[in-house]
């Protein structure tokens, strides 16, 4: 059982504050929701945790270490930050075989994700005639590469169709229900009502409230509601 | 694990891998166009024969080897002394401004003592000589030279001691100096001592105003005087390097020698040393190479911006978190494979262009083993380090056009610019220095040599720096490249 553990996380971009003292865990067995204005830090803190940012202060660990610090990092942890990351015209499959032979993975891996995500078919085609729903499917594909315990996601719902969004959202709570920490970062309440069973708001670079979705909606309506209350006034272009 | 997928990364963007082959069918198929595009048709006096190829020393090299020879057998140690002087001659046609036979020595005419294994022309020797403007001198295996008095008529003696030969220089015949010895590996017992005299063509160098310079080659023949030669006696001559014809002068006034009231003059025309012009030289069948480069710049370097242009490199960083050693290994990968493209294009273009050029009777010049696979291997070596470079740049600029235009500025420019004499010699020579593109020195065959009476500056297509420094330039290059793209991903990761 693998945690992801966001510690005092403080980090400056010239003279705005992007993390100011980002705290919380994701434990495993189920879905925790990453929630918060744009602006307020989300996707500062990801890259953080995979080791794609330096923090000025503060620790990010997986399992008790540091991402970077990881051998074969994905078979630790995967993650699906940006789905246009990547060469347009490497096909879906090659860009995964590259990947798993980073990780020491074998081919067949490969084509096990391909078709758990239903790119069997369109992985040999090259990358860059993807739709943005194909894309958030390959990074998925990727993330999984390795079967690791956690995984991070942002914003996985960008651009999926109605049936994709079902797909996505059962996929990630199964995958959760097996033991494994997900951290998903989304805009859509609904969806993370439906899915998550803890939710980190965040808001000015730290996290202003870390709880289960039924606490956290309480009196309110739903999720949407709560999460509106408990940001009002903070979403403005800083 | 990182290099198998950076490796597999690589090959499978089909445009990168069609750049590398196309390099190498470029280097081909200009070399193969340069080949068959070349004729050379030759004189002997009115007859145009085909080009005889000129003769070759021990370690293969194509000589020049043309002097009058005036020689006994020398079995075992031995020694001989002359005085040699009265160095005087002839130089003839063509003009500019010089439309008569004149007298007069030419600086680099010889007149001295020799030991030589036989008298064909290639066979090694050692020789001590007056020259016509460059004092005395000791020479020997076509490229050695030691210079000595600055006098044009000297005492001289050569002696042998095994595979050891000594040059001595006096101005009375009392006090000898050594000029220093020389050591003939696998010099038989037996070999030839005595008197040469030869004489190279004449040099009219014009400079042209707008670089670059016109040479004229004149006929000339010089004679000397050696008095007082010790042992004397029992002289054979040989022509050694002539060939049946002779010019207008020579029907007069033939090669050879005579021997009046113990003095020995001998009259000779030729030279002795490396030949430059009786053949093509080898790596001009490897000027492909300038344009096999760019496509290999053009995927080198996109390879290094493509991580960025598209943001790939976060998912790298992500797989990989080890900034320098993804620099490293992106930049072995390409280095690898413009090795194998270069590997290829040499492996085939230098075999197949000889072989045309062969079959149309076109003498290449000959080279050393050693040095044929120094141009090879070097050009192979080239193109790989020519590839991190692009990588390298490509990867510190993240700009894709800016990387491409500077590595070509920097690589391709100036060899170009300086052999067609668009820029001023001096500048050429330092950029051939300081530029990457000072690894192309990693292509001459025939090296510079001060006692040729060529000019050999950059427009002539000799490089400042030897072969080797100037290939450490290019990797030096290279390795600040890829040093700095690994410093600025590591600062900043994505």
């Amino acid at each position: 059982m693998t945690t992801i553990e966001v510690n005092g996380l403080r980090k400056r971009f010239g003279s705005s504050v992007a993390l100011d003292g980002m705290t919380f865990v994701v434990r495993p067995g189920h879905v925790t929701g990453f929630v918060g204005p744009n602006g307020a830090g989300k996707s500062t803190t990801l890259r953080m945790i995979v080791g794609l940012d330096r923090p000025d202060a503060g620790t990010a660990t997986i399992g008790g270490r540091r991402y970077a610090d990881l051998p074969c990092p994905m078979r630790h942890a995967g993650a699906l930050l940006d789905p246009h990351a990547l060469h347009p015209s490497r096909s879906g499959r090659n860009h995964l075989r590259w990947l798993a032979r980073s990780q020491d993975l074998p081919d067949s891996r490969v084509d096990e994700v391909l078709t758990l995500t239903g790119l069997a078919a369109a992985g040999r085609r090259a990358a860059g005639g993807y739709s943005l729903g194909m894309r958030q499917r390959l990074g998925v594909a990727a993330a999984l590469l390795g079967d690791p315990p956690v995984l991070l996601l942002d914003e996985p719902f960008n651009g999926l169709d109605p049936a994709g969004i079902v797909w996505m959202r059962d996929l990630l709570r199964e995958l959760a229900e097996d033991g494994r920490s997900v951290l998903v970062s989304s805009h859509l309440m609904s969806e993370l009502q439906d899915m998550a069973a803890h939710v980190v708001v965040v808001a000015h670079g730290r996290a202003i409230a870390d709880a289960g979705v039924d606490e956290l909606i309480g009196e309110h309506a739903s999720l949407e509601a709560a999460y509106l209350r408990l940001t009002d006034g903070v979403g403005s272009i800083r | 694990m990182m290099l198998r997928a950076e490796w597999l990364k690589f090959r499978t963007v089909r445009g990168w891998m069609a750049g590398a082959a196309a390099a190498a069918l470029i280097v081909i198929g200009l070399g193969v166009l340069a080949a068959t595009g070349v004729t050379m048709s030759c004189m002997d006096g009115t007859r145009e024969v085909d080009c005889p190829a000129p003769p070759t020393d021990t370690s293969g090299r194509s000589v020049a080897d043309k002097f009058t020879f005036v020689h006994r057998t020398l079995t075992g140690d031995g020694s001989l002394t002359a005085k040699v002087g009265h160095l005087d001659g002839t130089i003839t046609y063509p003009p500019p401004n010089h439309d008569e036979i004149v007298r007069g020595v030419v600086p680099w005419a010889k007149a001295g003592l020799m030991i030589k294994d036989g008298t064909s022309p290639g066979a090694d020797y050692a020789a001590v000589m007056v020259t016509g403007a460059h004092g005395v001198r000791m020479q020997s295996g076509f490229t050695h030279d030691k210079a000595s008095s600055p006098v044009r008529e000297a005492w001289l003696r050569l002696t042998r001691q095994g595979d050891k030969i000594t040059g001595y220089v006096s101005a009375d015949g009392a006090a000898w100096q050594k000029i220093e010895t020389v050591r003939l590996n696998d010099l038989p017992t037996t070999v030839r001592i005595g008197l040469f005299v030869t004489s190279p063509s004449g040099l009219t160098v014009e400079e042209n105003p707008q670089g670059g310079h016109a040479v004229a080659a004149r006929w000339t023949q010089a004679t000397a005087e050696f008095s007082r030669v010790t042992p004397g006696g029992g002289w054979d001559e040989t022509l050694v390097g002539y060939s049946d014809y002779r010019t207008t002068w020579e029907e007069t006034h033939p090669p050879g020698h005579t021997e009046t009231g113990g003095v020995v003059t001998v009259a000779g025309a030729g030279d002795i040393g490396l030949d430059t012009e009786g053949g093509m030289s080898v790596e001009r069948v490897l000027t492909g190479v300038f344009a096999g480069l760019l496509p290999l710049i053009v995927v080198a370097a996109l390879c290094g911006t493509a991580e960025f242009r598209h943001g790939l490199i976060r998912t790298t960083l992500a797989a990989m978190p080890k900034p320098v050693w993804i620099s490293v290994s992106q930049a072995t990968v390409v280095g690898a494979v413009s090795l194998v493209a270069g590997l290829v294009a040499v492996a085939v273009t230098l075999p197949m262009a000889v072989r045309l050029l062969e079959a149309k009777k076109v003498v290449v010049l000959s080279v050393s083993g050693p040095t044929m696979l120094r141009v090879a291997l070097g050009t192979a070596l080239l193109l790989s380090l020519a590839g991190v470079l692009a990588y390298g740049v490509g990867a510190l600029l993240r700009r894709s056009v800016l990387a491409i235009v500077a590595v070509t500025a920097l690589l391709v420019a100036p060899p170009i610019l300086s052999v067609t004499s668009v820029l001023p010699t001096e500048l050429s020579a330092w950029l051939l220095r300081l530029t990457p593109a000072a690894a192309f020195a990693i292509q001459q065959s025939v090296a510079a040599y001060p006692q040729m009476s060529r000019p050999q500056t950059v427009a002539d297509g000799y490089f400042p720096l030897p072969p080797w420094a100037g290939l450490a330039v290019l990797a030096l290059w290279a390795l600040t490249a890829v040093a700095a793209a690994a410093w600025r991903l590591n600062r900043t990761r994505a």
